[in-house]
């Protein structure tokens, strides 16, 4: 016969939680990490196995989105020209708050192989970076890896992001 | 635009060249030998005047006053069959000759030929554009324009094809810096901070790959192991045994051995 009533004493007393409004609002956050589709050159291609069916970023709560109003991380995924550099950046001041990024590769990290006059070295030049993913092309399991390390990052800081130390000061 | 100082080259040139590496010279033979381009050659050479001429790697090769390049182009299209401008762009011989050479190179699909117009065209000087004729000349041109900063006159759109609209400088002359020059180097920060946050982004740190032998600090020689920030040089470098780990090291054939009577 179904149970219809919860039984209070057995399940442990009451049906109360007790919690942080920090720990709750950062549980939200770090669960539903939504990117922005922004592949640059080839680590775009890892990016998108990594959202795939085989990696399954959706059960991480990943779900990428096609605008920067939608999204919560922005993975920068290649290589960033300097021609481009201004529209990155400009995506990025569209995000909306709170916002992260992760650089994706040795292109967005440092200019990579790419030592010319047209790349620029290192995309936190221009935008602050929360996670420096290296490898080239990092594997989809690193890219995973890298959203984990940035989940647990979040539900480190204090939910009023005003209280959270800003790396890269000069660029926010 | 900044002025040309005559240099050879302040690109970045191998680290290593072979001093007794001849560059192969391909055979050039005379435009005669083959009777459909001595043909072609003499309908050119009607109309425009035909400074050199050869056959290089089945590939015929005409140099042509700059003036010319049209009439020279029109005539191979409409006379020739040179249906298809495959490239063109310039070469800089700036420090060696003091002027560009200007190439078409173009392919003959009825009679499968392939054929070569070049010119030289001193700097700041315009060719004509071959858009009229060749629709493929209208990317090639503007892609010369962007990188050698040479202009075709009549172009339906003349703009920088590649760098940005405002960028300074033309990156394929032999004189431009492949790490870029200032400009360069300044650019993204410049167009998005603005000027004044150059001092607080800091210059742009190139990684240079290199591997410096006696620097404990960044490089761990293996083999000759020192503490973290060790002074080391060639005198005091001692050579240490390579520690494995003990787990990796596994002595298989110690302890009792059974050997079998028979496949199980």
């Amino acid at each position: 016969m179904a149970q219809h009533q919860v039984n209070y004493a057995s399940s442990g007393g009451l049906p109360v939680a007790l919690t942080t409004v920090d720990h709750l609002v950062n549980w939200g956050r770090s669960n539903s990490l939504w990117p922005l589709t922004y592949g640059l050159a080839c680590c775009a291609i890892e990016m998108m196995a990594a959202g795939g069916s085989r990696y399954d970023f959706d059960r991480f709560g990943t779900i990428f989105r096609a605008s920067p109003r939608q999204s919560d991380v922005m993975i920068l995924a290649g290589t960033l020209s300097k021609k481009h550099a201004e529209f990155a950046r400009r995506l990025y001041d569209q995000m909306t708050e709170p916002k992260w990024v992760i650089s994706m590769g040795s292109c967005a990290n440092t200019g990579g192989m790419f030592n010319t006059y047209s790349t620029v070295q290192g995309v936190d030049r221009i935008i602050p970076v929360d996670i420096y993913l290296p490898g080239c092309a990092p594997r989809p399991e690193t890219l995973q890896y890298a959203l984990m390390m940035l989940q647990k990052k979040i539900r480190k800081q204090s939910a009023n992001m005003n209280k959270n130390t800003k790396q890269n000061l000069r660029l926010i | 635009m900044r002025k040309y100082v005559p240099k050879d080259s302040v690109q970045k040139k191998a680290y290593y060249t072979d001093r007794f590496h001849v560059v192969p010279s391909t055979p050039r033979e005379k435009v005669d030998s083959d009777p459909v381009y001595a043909e072609q050659l003499e309908a050119l050479a009607a109309k425009v005047e035909v400074k050199s001429s050869r056959i290089e790697l089945n590939c015929m090769v005409v140099e042509i006053n700059h003036e010319d390049n049209f009439k020279a182009l029109e005539v191979l299209k409409e006379e020739c069959g040179y249906a298809v401008l495959t490239e063109m762009s310039a070469v800089d011989y700036l420090a060696k000759d003091g002027n560009f050479e200007v190439f078409y190179q173009m392919l003959n699909l009825k009679e499968v030929k392939r054929m070569r117009l070049v010119m030289r065209i001193e700097q700041g000087l315009a060719v004509e554009s071959a858009v009229p004729l060749y629709k493929s000349a209208n990317f090639a041109e503007r892609e010369m324009f962007d990188m050698f900063g040479i202009v075709a006159n009549n172009h339906p759109f003349m703009k920088r094809i590649l760098m940005p609209d405002d960028w300074e400088g033309n990156p394929l002359l032999k004189t431009y810096p492949l790490h870029g020059d200032e400009f360069a180097s300044w650019y993204e920060v410049d167009k998005i901070f603005g000027k004044d946050a150059r001092e607080a982004i800091g210059p742009e740190n190139r990684d240079e790959a290199k591997v410096e032998r006696y620097d404990s600090k960044r490089f761990s020689r293996v083999g000759y192991e020192v503490p973290f920030g060790a002074d080391v040089n060639a005198e005091n470098e001692t050579e240490t045994a390579i520690e494995y780990s003990k787990t990796f090291l596994v002595d298989y054939n110690k302890g009792d051995t059974k050997q079998l009577k028979e496949r199980k």
